[in-house]
């Protein structure tokens, strides 16, 4: 196996839906690569097609155009016991708590059924066993307390860490969490997240972060990166440091700077960033060139709205898609 | 091992579990009661009740008496014994026709709505199909080609009739089950379509799928007492849809004495379904642990 | 005004107090028993002040929100306490009012914007037709009157009268709908506008266009408002005082920027320590660990004695009421002096 091949890449992956008689690019034509233990963020606000590509990665939607490699295999290419192993790897945490597990099952029959079904423990008291091992590495103690539970006996944070606890029966190697503390209690967001956090170390995960929270993006990321979306497509990316101190890209910088903060000094003081309009343009009719160009601040006519902006390496990591901030950093 | 005998491992396991979960309602209660009393009286009763077909010229229309405990009807003959006598085949239908109308809606709607594509598309243009045939023309002229006495093949026919509309009705159900994030997981840890229709997605549908047996149960029993009240099923022997036709035939509404006659397999039936509609919120309480308000 | 005088107690109170809640219980009637969601809440809102109850799932804000303009569903009972609105003229307990008074109190004296309101307005009918029909069911603008009306906090809300006035809802964004939702608050003029989690499922940016919107309006137009949220930064943006929720109750309330520094309730300072703030350094946060009690089966002592840090055994006999940390600044908590930031 090549080490140097990054776990999940994107290449130029695109992903269409009809509505009506009319097509919606949710995704379009999106590169990103994944390396072996890394957190990478993927952050956006509503309709930017975050969710569509984390699915896209977890092998529940099919591009309609690009490719997807895992560990260096086409996607589209693989058949059989390799896709399976796939299928395995990759695996997802969705966001509502109260929809992600079946109601009519207790908390040994969801984690219980990857288990007996791929034949990963030899009998049900083994899987009864595996199922409290598992239990306890999300900080569901003692676990006997939640074998038989069902989900409406159990709170939302307690759901969502069932959720990870029955990614981890297949032992996967990556997790899409699609906005997975979301829709948590405030209070217990961190203590989640300090739980992903510990199964990458302990267990060697690599995680796709989908959020819309910047702020927890850069908690939960700070040593990786943050990749931003706007309408499908991918407009800055960075390591995470960078992004939140020093961002390049000017929708980037009007998000940050958008942001309402938790400390009432910081937050009335802070400097915001005048678009040029407040409309939020729908996907049906997107904006020729820059899809951003109607509300961007640094609109350079003749130019943005002509062309799309490629994503450029700028070094250090970063890539960002504007033609502005492309010519002023040109050598 | 199979889903299937993981599953009645499961049911028997629970089996307990269930049974005390049934009584816990009250209504459901007293619907299982009721469930429970009629088929002691349809099944058993009839060794222990005499019915004599004789008829006494004397006792036309008597009223209520130790006995005849419900009176007598046109010819003399005690209406109880024929109450008792005559709701075996009746209930066999419904049940018969029940059960199998509802395993073919359900395996047909499920399949269609999960494999999508063509496969649904024949099904929907079947049902669509189907759904036009109007049932009692095509069964009378089924009456005229067979002779429609045996339980089993009226059960068959009513069955093969029903299906369509549950069919589709289950189909939306799983359609719309299906976009459910649970079933997205298990689909992402390849648990099979097998596993998805018959342990995500049907578990969530008991409910419904109880309460539309049930229904199903009921229109079989309408439309066995149609048929006979219109004289296409040539029933030799008694059974309450035969009361019901002779008391209407015999003018049994324009006599009071003969109330009784009339509304005797009128409540037989009514208090059967009954019985039957109650214990679904049972069943509801049993199939969906959230209604639950004791583990 | 159209309320009647005997509405009114003819006593004029304190000229700077609006509205002022004494010992507010909130009761439910659930299968397993008395779900208690609020419990003996008291607080006042002074003239034109923004005050933000801050509170997670199961805090009882929003039950408190709907009992200030008594929408609660029937199964809720109201055990004891008091709503008592003052304006010039005279006050009135809102608990009390006839259901005619009721009607003219919400809108006019008191109006509602609720959670997810984003589809609280009527598909089929126009904007100009829900500014029209509040118009009409509440006050006695007249059609004339209140198209003007609209269309000048249309204009304070940032929205082109013009264009919004025709549309239909769905064709206006989330954000867009909830800004018409202020706007329609604010229509019949009332003194206190209360906010249900008013931002909550808006974007980023969009949420910034409604924070500042509020702020403008608030400059503009002089109303106290009420905002409910889990959301600790909107408090942060606009509140001047903070109030926060916990199992029924009010731990802690005082001024905006004594609470942020210096929270002197193990939950607030729990809260201000779980939410990331999005510029600077990395920092250290922590969770609050264990759940929120079960509502109908409290725990006696401190409710919140479970999962604080502080806890000593005096906490889990006697529940803390509301001492006075300075003026205006109040906490529930027996152990407040130790409560240090740091």
């Amino acid at each position: 196996m090549n080490t140097d091949c990054p776990m999940i890449e994107l290449r130029q992956v695109s992903r269409t839906f009809r509505v009506g008689k009319r097509t919606v690019k949710a995704v379009d034509s999106v590169s990103l690569s994944i390396r072996e233990g890394e957190i990478v963020c993927l952050v956006g606000e509503s309709g930017c097609g975050k969710t569509t590509t984390g699915k896209m990665v977890a092998g529940l939607l099919r591009p309609t155009a690009g490719h997807i490699l895992f560990l260096g295999q086409d996607l589209e290419q693989i058949r059989g016991a390799e896709r399976k192993k796939y299928r395995l790897a990759v695996q997802i945490v969705h966001q509502d708590p109260y929809a992600s597990l079946n109601p009519a099952h207790t908390v040994q029959d969801i984690m219980g059924a990857p288990l007996l079904r791929h034949q990963l423990v030899s009998s049900p008291a083994a899987a009864r066993a595996r199922v409290r091992e598992l239990l306890q590495v999300v900080d569901l103690t003692p676990p006997d307390d939640f074998l038989d539970k069902y989900p409406h006996q159990l709170s939302g944070g307690q759901r969502q860490r069932v959720s990870v606890a029955r990614a981890l029966t297949v032992n996967p190697s990556f997790i899409v969490a699609d906005e997975a503390v979301s829709m948590v209690d405030v209070s217990i967001r961190i203590s989640l997240l300090n739980m992903l956090a510990r199964l990458k170390d302990e267990m060697g995960v690599t995680f796709l972060f989908i959020t819309h929270d910047l702020a927890l993006a850069k908690y939960f990321a700070w040593e990786g990166r943050i990749a931003v979306m706007y309408l499908g497509r991918l407009i800055e990316v960075a390591p995470t440091p960078h992004l939140v101190n020093r961002p390049l890209h000017p929708y980037t910088q009007a998000l940050l700077a958008a942001i309402p903060e938790a400390d009432p000094r910081l937050t009335r003081s802070k400097q915001r960033v005048q678009l040029r309009s407040l409309d939020i343009p729908s996907l049906l009719a997107l904006p020729s060139g820059c899809t951003f160009h109607p509300r961007c601040p640094q609109f350079q006519e003749g130019l943005c709205e002509r062309q799309v902006p490629p994503l450029v390496d700028l070094g250090d990591g970063t890539q960002v898609a504007c033609h502005v901030v492309a010519r002023d950093k040109a050598p | 091992m199979s889903i299937l005998t993981r599953a009645s491992r499961n049911v028997l396991y629970d089996l307990w579990r269930t049974l005390k979960l049934l009584t816990h309602n009250r209504v459901g209660f007293v619907g299982l009661v009721g469930l429970i009393w009629f088929i002691l009286l349809t099944f058993a009763g009839p060794s222990l009740v005499p019915l004599s077909q004789e008829s006494s010229m004397t006792e036309i229309y008597q009223p209520p008496s130790l006995a005849h405990p419900l009176g007598t009807d046109f010819q003399g003959r005690d209406i109880w014994a024929q109450i008792v006598h005559g709701g075996k085949d009746v209930l066999i239908v419904a049940c018969i026709t029940g059960l199998i109308s509802t395993t073919i809606a359900v395996t047909l709607g499920s399949l269609s709505a999960v494999l999508a594509g063509i496969f649904d598309s024949f099904i929907m243009w079947l049902t669509d199909i189907w759904l036009t045939i109007p049932h009692f023309p095509v069964l009378a002229v089924l009456a005229a080609f067979v002779k429609l006495d045996n339980v089993w093949l009226l059960a068959f026919i009513l069955s093969f009739l029903s299906w369509p509309t549950l069919a589709r009705a289950v189909r939306a159900q799983v359609l719309s089950l299906k976009q459910r994030d649970y079933v997205e997981a298990a689909r992402a840890l390849d648990l099979g379509t097998r596993h998805i229709i018959f342990s995500e997605i049907l578990p969530n549908m008991m409910s419904y799928l109880a309460i539309s047996l049930v229904f199903s149960m009921t229109s079989a029993i309408y439309a066995q007492v149609a048929l006979v009240y219109l004289g296409l099923v040539p029933f030799a022997t008694n059974n309450w849809g035969v009361m019901l036709s002779l008391a209407w035939t015999r003018g049994a509404i324009y006599y009071r004495d003969a109330l009784l006659y009339i509304m005797a397999p009128v409540m037989a039936i009514a208090l059967f379904q009954l019985s039957l509609v109650w214990l679904t919120r049972s069943l509801e309480e049993v199939f969906n642990p959230r209604l639950r308000t004791s583990v | 005004m159209k309320l009647q005088p005997s509405t009114f107690n003819l006593h004029p109170s304190e000229d700077q107090v609006v509205l002022s809640v004494d010992d507010l219980w909130v009761e439910y009637a659930a299968r397993r028993g008395v779900v208690k969601a609020v419990r003996g809440v008291s607080f006042q809102v002074q003239r034109g002040e923004t005050v933000a109850l801050i509170g997670e799932s199961g805090s009882g804000k929003t039950t408190l929100g709907l009992a200030l303009i008594r929408l609660l569903p029937r199964t809720a009972r109201i055990p004891r306490g008091r709503v008592r609105y003052y304006r010039a003229g005279g006050e009135c307990d809102v608990l009390t009012l006839s259901p005619q008074e009721l009607r003219r109190f919400r809108w006019q004296e008191c109006a509602m914007v609720f959670q997810s309101a984003l589809n609280a307005l009527n598909p089929v009918l126009r904007v100009a037709d829900h500014f029209r029909d509040t118009a009409q069911a509440h006050g006695s603008l007249d059609g004339a009157e209140a198209q003007e009306r609209a269309r000048e906090l249309l204009r304070l809300v940032q929205l082109e009268p013009d264009r919004v006035l025709r549309a239909y809802p769905h064709e206006l964004s989330g954000g867009m709908r909830q800004r018409v939702l202020i706007a329609m608050g604010l229509l019949l003029d009332p003194q206190i506008i209360i906010l249900d989690e008013p931002t909550t499922a808006l974007d980023i940016l969009t949420q910034r266009a409604v924070i500042d919107v509020l702020r403008n309006l608030r400059q503009e137009l002089e109303f106290s408002l009420i905002f409910i949220s889990h959301d600790l930064s909107l408090a942060a943006e606009l509140a001047d005082r903070v109030a926060t929720m916990y199992a029924g109750a009010i731990v802690e309330i005082g001024d905006v920027y004594e609470i942020f520094e210096q929270p002197r309730h193990p939950y607030t300072r729990g809260l201000i320590h779980a939410v990331p703030t999005v510029t600077g350094d990395l920092e250290q946060l922590s969770s609050i660990p264990g759940s929120p009690p079960d509502l109908i089966d409290l725990p006696p002592g401190c409710k919140f004695a479970l999962r604080c840090p502080y806890v000593q055994a005096r906490c889990r006999q006697e529940e803390p009421v509301l001492e006075m940390v300075s003026p205006g600044h109040f906490t529930a908590c027996h152990n407040w002096k130790q409560i240090d930031e740091h």
